[in-house]
């Protein structure tokens, strides 16, 4: 329980600085807003009225403290492109979207995974082992945008089993939405699959040779219940921390697979922001991404707990 | 098919319960061909103890396991020779047959009580997953046997330790309960494979002293493997040297600490420091290092450390013969045995 308490006091503390952080790049970033809005040959007058009712004109730590004040009311603004919509909305339209195919890729890299790793970490050497070995290196170097075109070509030009109409919201349609989801899911999935199983696959390699395994062999244990039961959640603390990261990258930054399939996400969100100079935008879309970051390793951070009752007693003492 | 742990289905003690012959355990490696076990026979009855002695790297380990049947002829290992464990063959068994052996019939206590638990599992998990699997006993039962086997092996407070994960025990404190998880299903043979080697030398004696005790009364056959005869004496009937792979010398255990007939034997004997040797007497070590496996040393192996070795010695490689009185064999692998001290009957 104590761990959990300095957790979320470290937490408060790192989304503190994750927000300024925030703040500060997207200040620095070279444009001036106004200028993007005004366009070419505008008055001195309009701009610096602009700038004004922007705020830029204000010392930059005001402004921070503004928008700070803001975002714990849960304001995060709103955009300065017209239609002029509130940030928060935009980003809770685009959110779901991209954590359902961050959920769904990586849940399907994991499921896949976890059986291809313990296959090939059974046989170390073996053909099982080298077959799966080479299949994953294949995937990891080809690019994810090829992946997704051709799995587009086929699965939806040639032989229609997908749709490629709009994105269905899953509270709409909860099997149209799925039926759309699957593709881009499996390009997101694809990648991290072949990551996952390497890593996974060494760790078990190394777990298996430990005397704790020989001894579960010496009581009459099945070779599959040695691996599931005893060999899995010793091997699993790179694969755990590997997935935090990758929820984290994957709900910001799945553009290419977001504009191949046309999805409302995130990552387009962040993009056309970023394009248009709508600062308030890329703030509050980055501070959401940042949080979601946080805490879900700060989630991992917790469940090496579970992993290993080793670390609890470090935190304990 | 599983057996009760009543004594009732234990093999009469003394009726033949395990023999090797002939056992040939070779690795493969980029190096060569590794000999680690290079034809032993060996022969025990139920509720027999032996021991095996020898340095490290004299194939004593890979015998414990190759008897067990934890290693197995594969693409890197073959294996020749049989052990037949209680009428069965282990090697010619399915590994799923030979599963069923693992627990019930022949257990295994392991060197480094540090690493041969789970530390993801709690220590009663430990002990209750071969009672389920084995006897077919309930969450409940297991979970009573466990604590009850807890308290044989000498934990205090066996239903708390029962909780608690294995890095909360101290290394004696695991050793024992590696000793409960392989006497958990009641097996009529156990290897204990250097079981006191990871430990202080304050609680070896307590872990050897438990394994004899325990041995004794639950009738049960034991290999003890280990490189000290010091732990081996008085805590074995019979015991077996090995060199290089080989056995070279098989006898009573009392009759080899009386008289070795094997130089290798001798040398051992003497480099156990004695109570009443005076203080800052020179530890004696044995000269040399163990034969390389793959390419061991022509004629008798323990020739270029033998003190003895003469011209036959690096010709001939000698086998086992029996050297010992009528009624108490005592074979050795030399082609000059040590001679028996002339005996003062009392």
């Amino acid at each position: 329980m104590r761990k959990v308490l300095t957790t979320l006091a470290e937490l408060v503390l790192v989304l503190l600085l994750v927000s300024f952080g925030v703040f500060l790049l997207v200040a620095l970033i070279p444009g001036d807003p106004a200028v993007a809005i005004l366009g070419d040959g505008f008055p001195p007058e309009a701009y610096a009225a602009l700038r004004a009712e922007l705020g830029l004109d204000r010392p930059l730590l005001v402004r921070y403290g503004d928008w700070l004040l803001g975002v714990l009311s849960g304001d995060l603004g709103s955009s300065i492109i017209p239609p002029q919509t509130d940030v928060l909305d935009r980003i809770l339209a685009a959110l779901p979207v991209s954590l359902q195919l961050a959920g769904m890729g990586l849940a399907m890299a994991i499921v896949l995974a976890v059986p291809l790793a313990m296959w090939s970490a059974s046989k170390p050497g073996g053909v099982v082992d080298r077959i799966i070995g080479a299949s994953m290196f294949g995937i990891l170097s080809v690019p994810a945008f090829l992946i997704g075109l051709l799995l587009v070509l086929v699965f939806v030009n040639e032989l229609g089993w997908f749709p490629r109409a709009q994105w269905v919201r899953i509270g709409a349609d909860p099997i149209g939405n799925l039926h759309h989801a699957f593709l881009p899911a499996l390009v997101i999935a694809l990648s991290e699959l072949a990551l996952f199983t390497r890593i996974l696959r060494n760790d078990l390699v190394t777990t298996l040779n430990e005397d704790f395994i020989l001894a579960a062999r010496a009581k009459g244990m099945h070779p599959v219940r040695i691996l599931v039961g005893d060999a899995l959640r010793p091997s699993s603390f790179s694969v755990v921390t590997l997935l935090g990261i990758s929820v984290g990258r994957l709900v910001g930054s799945t553009v290419i697979v977001e504009y191949l399939f046309a999805l409302p996400g995130m990552g387009t969100l962040v993009v056309n922001a970023a394009n248009q100079g709508d600062f308030p935008m890329v703030q509050g879309a980055v501070l959401v991404v940042a949080t979601i970051y946080v805490l879900v390793n700060a989630g991992i951070d917790l469940s090496y707990g579970y992993l290993d009752p080793r670390t609890r007693r470090a935190h304990a003492a | 098919m599983s057996r009760t742990s009543s004594p009732a289905s234990r093999p009469e003690r003394g009726t033949p319960l395990l023999a090797v012959r002939d056992l040939r355990t070779v690795f493969h490696t980029p190096r060569g061909a590794v000999r680690a076990v290079d034809g032993v026979d060996l022969d025990l009855a139920a509720g027999e103890t032996l021991g095996i002695v020898g340095e490290s790297g004299s194939g004593k380990s890979v015998l414990g396991r190759t008897v067990m049947g934890l290693v197995t002829s594969g693409p890197t290992t073959t294996i020749t020779g049989s052990v037949t464990l209680d009428g069965s063959d282990v090697h010619a068994l399915s590994s799923r047959a030979r599963r069923q052996l693992w627990g019930p019939r022949i257990a295994m206590v392991f060197q480094d009580p540090m690493t041969s638990l789970n530390p993801v599992k709690h220590v009663g998990t430990h002990l209750t997953e071969p009672l389920r699997l084995h006897l077919g006993l309930g969450r409940r039962a297991a979970a009573e046997r466990a604590v009850e086997l807890l308290t044989q092996v000498g934990i205090p407070e066996p239903a708390r330790r029962a909780g608690q994960y294995p890095h909360e025990l101290s290394g004696g404190m695991r050793q024992r309960v590696v000793i409960a998880m392989a006497l958990a299903c009641d097996p009529d043979l156990l290897i204990a494979d250097e079981p006191t080697t990871a430990l202080d030398v304050t609680v070896q004696k307590q872990i050897l002293d438990l394994l004899g005790d325990l041995t004794g009364r639950l009738g049960m056959a034991m290999v003890l493997i280990s490189h000290d005869l010091g732990a081996i004496a008085g805590r074995t009937d019979r015991v077996g040297v090995m060199y290089g792979g080989r056995v070279v010398e098989s006898t009573a255990t009392t009759a080899l600490f009386a008289a070795p007939r094997h130089p290798y034997a001798e040398a051992l004997l003497a480099s156990i420091p004695q109570l009443t040797d005076p203080p800052h007497t020179v530890l004696r070590a044995i000269e040399g290092s163990p034969p390389d496996l793959v390419a061991p040393p022509q004629g008798c192996r323990f020739r270029p450390r033998c003190p003895y070795a003469d011209q036959q010695c690096h010709e001939e490689d000698p086998v086992l013969v029996d050297l010992g009185q009528p009624g108490v064999p005592h074979r050795a692998a030399c082609h000059h045995p040590l001679p028996v001290p002339a005996r003062v009957d009392a």
